[in-house]
């Protein structure tokens, strides 16, 4: 008995230890996350800024740019996948890795053929795990993405997208699944067509008086597009990334907290059993004397 | 009249908002060359090129900040300058600025001129902020 009493120790002790552990992942977790709104917070006005200056000119301008042109007959789709560096973060990368193969599904029944392009290392080993090719990887910034990442993620897709057809990775479509970060409980994976580029005139129409002013492009209106489109779509990829930490830091701490709680349960389910434990053996050792002493005060009755 | 003469100024970086505020002037250094905005200025959108952007706020001193290409955009008194980077002069480490330069010049690549104009920019801004 003593054994066993010995050996639940044991687990209450190590169940203590990875508890601290799970509780210390799930506060850095949680200040984080603060930081990781604040970044998206930070990063809106100049998206904002851009998205103006994008529907201005398409607003005055014949838009006609080879990010904004709609492919014939599209036969080729690049999909960017955005996945966290790592785990214990509960289900968060593997559902973004289950809405890809749903889009990777879609895409194929369209009979167009995927080019995947993957950030972060848990998408990576998903694909090397199963074999599957991937097209360029990026890795070591998913909690805290840079601009300078999403600017080189941009001009890669952007450059596969505007390579003419035969020339290796040339793609028709761009997509990227990422999770939408809708609150500290909610985060969804989604996906969403990059390029060719849809420019809305944003969501909210803007008001009579606030139409958008005609505007003189310097040097031409073609060269200011040029330059603000790709600006347009690595600022949206950015937005995807930032999405996809404050996502990640969120479910991590989700999944650490259940870790903790389940850690306190298990704690106090040893303790019991060590408890029960430890009484029954003090009950045989009661037993035992008792079962002596009657036994020794049975030879004395004999004797005497 | 104070109002009259004022232009909000909008300069923002991919990741923050450098500074914002109400100025006088800007000048500007595009593809054309540069360009002085005032108030009542008509609408432009123009691309810019790795340079020095100066500011004249309403109140206190010239400001100088060093931008990498980037637009400007002047609409009904609202200036927005957007850049991948920028940062106001006082921001700037000259000394990282210089060796960057010194170190992208030794360097025969577009990529490492293009970072010598860049560290060459912030250099600027910091020479004519002193």
């Amino acid at each position: 008995m003593a054994v066993s009493l010995r050996e639940y120790r044991a687990r209450i002790k190590s169940t203590e230890s990875m508890k601290k552990i799970t509780r210390a992942m799930e506060l850095i977790a949680a200040s984080r996350i603060i930081k990781a709104q604040q970044r998206a917070q930070s990063a809106a006005p100049y998206a904002r800024e851009l998205t103006r200056a994008v529907s201005a000119v398409a607003t005055y301008s014949n838009v006609d740019h080879p990010l904004t042109r709609e492919p014939e007959d599209p036969k080729r789709a690049a999909v960017l996948i955005v996945t966290s560096d790592r785990g214990l973060a509960g289900a968060y990368s593997s559902s973004v890795l289950k809405e890809a193969e749903r889009l990777a599904e879609r895409l194929r029944g369209e009979g167009k053929e995927i080019d995947t392009y993957i950030c972060g290392r848990k998408g990576e080993a998903y694909y090397k795990f199963r074999g599957r090719p991937v097209v360029a990887s990026w890795t070591g910034f998913s909690d805290q993405p840079s601009y300078d990442a999403a600017h080189e993620i941009g001009r890669t897709l952007i450059d596969a997208f505007l390579a003419e057809e035969g020339e290796p990775n040339a793609v028709d479509e761009v997509h990227v699944v990422f999770t939408r970060f809708r609150s500290m409980l909610v985060q969804e994976p989604t996906d969403v067509r990059l390029l060719p580029l849809e420019v809305v005139e944003g969501e909210e129409k803007p008001d009579r008086a606030e139409v958008l002013p005609l505007y003189e492009f310097e040097p031409s209106a073609e060269a200011v597009l040029d330059g603000l489109l790709p600006q347009y779509v690595q600022s949206r990829i950015f937005f995807a990334l930032l999405q996809a930490a404050a996502s990640e830091l969120a479910a991590r701490q989700k999944a650490m907290k259940s870790a903790t709680d389940n850690a306190d349960e298990l704690i106090k389910k040893f303790t019991r059993i060590a408890n029960q434990a430890r009484q029954a053996g003090i009950t045989q050792e009661i037993s035992e004397i008792v079962g002596g002493v009657n036994a020794l005060a049975d030879a004395q009755a004999g004797q005497d | 009249m104070a109002d009259n003469d004022q232009l909000q100024v909008e300069l923002v970086a991919a990741d923050r908002t450098v500074w914002s505020g109400q100025a006088t002037m800007i000048i500007a250094k595009t593809a054309d060359g540069d360009i002085g905005v005032l108030r009542n200025h008509m609408p432009v959108l123009s691309l810019l090129v790795d340079g020095v952007i100066s500011v004249d706020p309403v109140d206190g001193d010239r400001m100088y900040a060093a931008v990498d290409g980037g637009f400007l955009s002047v609409a009904n008194n609202r200036v927005s300058i957007l850049a991948q980077y920028a940062a106001l002069a006082d921001e700037i480490d000259v000394e990282a600025a210089r060796a960057e330069f010194e170190a992208a010049q030794g360097e025969d690549s577009d990529e490492a001129q293009e970072r010598a104009r860049r560290a060459e920019a912030r250099i600027r801004a910091v020479e004519k902020a002193s």
